[in-house]
């Protein structure tokens, strides 16, 4: 495997090929915020709370690193003022979605982030994907999934999936970065007791 | 529609997942929505989670999990038809049918929905029915427009 010499935050750091810029961080011991990731799921790039700077051929941009790849004499900076700036936008922004979330308090402290700059928007959802992703990739039940787009997406049991799988598993509520998913689940079960059980098990 | 013809669509496709969203617009175009006893078979068929189908199937606008009705009407809202008064040909509809955009009729005559451009602007206010296009409506004009449609 070749190796890729890149530089993190004037760190030198050597990377394997089809690494991504998050992975080489997190190597040498460099913490990147992150709210939707997880070793054991795919890179989804859906929160962009570990967006940092990347330096190519003299050009800087913004880069999401838990999708961005490594690539030669690249040049990261995971703290700029840029950065931070972004990352207290975007922490803004979900936390009007989830204001009593521990995770994201804990970040916007970090940051300087107002959680009531912005309207409330109380889904508690801030589509992390990573309940979704957990369900699909790992345990491959597929028991939990999206609906609809943009502003309306939302998580969605799939009631009878739900039944007969979650109960013994619910091994994706502690990843969930607020308390979304446990309301969903719970709305599920309250909709399935209020229905006759028999009719599930007919189908 | 029942699981026979569902089949006969897969198997026009091979039964190969990533034709997906092929199988469901037949399904949608042949019966006009997307019950769930045919999402379970295409689920089955295609080896493909329900979650998903569910997810691609409220994505697309195209689709519809709820019944239609026999006629569909496509107020037109884009600017053009906006300004020549389409929120007044919108009312005069949704008094007559007794429905809001978005919804169907109880004997699934009409189904009303609000796109936001036709593309035939000149023809503003436009409502189109079934793919035809009834142009330069007045409120009183939908009556006699719709009158035709059984």
């Amino acid at each position: 495997m070749t190796k890729t010499l890149i530089t993190i935050d004037d760190k030198e750091v050597e990377a394997a090929e089809g690494m991504t810029v998050l992975e080489a961080a997190q190597s040498v011991g460099i913490a990147i915020p992150t709210l939707c990731h997880n070793e054991k799921l795919e890179p989804y790039g859906g929160c962009r709370i570990c967006t940092v700077e990347a330096e190519v051929n003299g050009r800087k941009k913004l880069v999401v690193s838990c999708v961005y790849p490594v690539e030669q004499n690249l040049v990261v900076r995971t703290r700029t003022e840029k950065v931070n700036r972004v990352r207290k936008m975007i922490l803004e922004l979900l936390l009007s979605h989830a204001p009593d979330s521990k995770q994201l308090q804990d970040l916007a402290k970090i940051y300087g982030a107002d959680k009531d700059r912005f309207e409330k928007e109380a889904s508690f959802c801030i589509h992390c994907g990573l309940c979704v992703r957990y369900c699909a990739e790992v345990k491959k039940k597929n028991a939990v999934g999206f609906i609809n787009r943009g502003a309306k997406r939302e998580i969605n049991f799939n009631p009878e999936l739900a039944v007969k799988e979650c109960w013994n598993c619910k091994e994706c509520f502690p990843l969930c970065p607020t308390a979304a998913l446990q309301a969903a689940y719970v709305f599920i079960e309250a909709q399935i007791s209020s229905t006759p059980s028999f009719e599930f098990e007919k189908n | 529609m029942n699981n026979e013809r569902v089949d006969q669509i897969i198997e026009k496709h091979n039964g190969e997942a990533n034709s997906l969203i092929q199988v469901l617009l037949e399904v949608q175009n042949e019966n006009r929505w997307l019950p769930r006893q045919a999402l379970e078979r295409i689920s089955e068929k295609l080896q493909v989670p329900l979650t998903r189908i569910q997810h691609i199937a409220t994505f697309y606008k195209a689709f519809s999990l709820v019944p239609k009705g026999r006629h569909e009407i496509h107020i037109c809202m884009g600017t053009a038809c906006h300004v020549r008064g389409s929120q007044n040909v919108l009312d005069a509809v949704k008094n007559l049918t007794g429905i809001n955009p978005g919804e169907t009729d109880l004997d699934l005559k009409f189904s009303l929905e609000t796109v936001n451009c036709l593309g035939c602007c000149a023809l503003g206010p436009v409502m189109e029915i079934d793919g035809q296009i009834h142009g330069k409506l007045s409120p009183a004009d939908t009556a006699g427009a719709l009158k035709k449609y059984e």
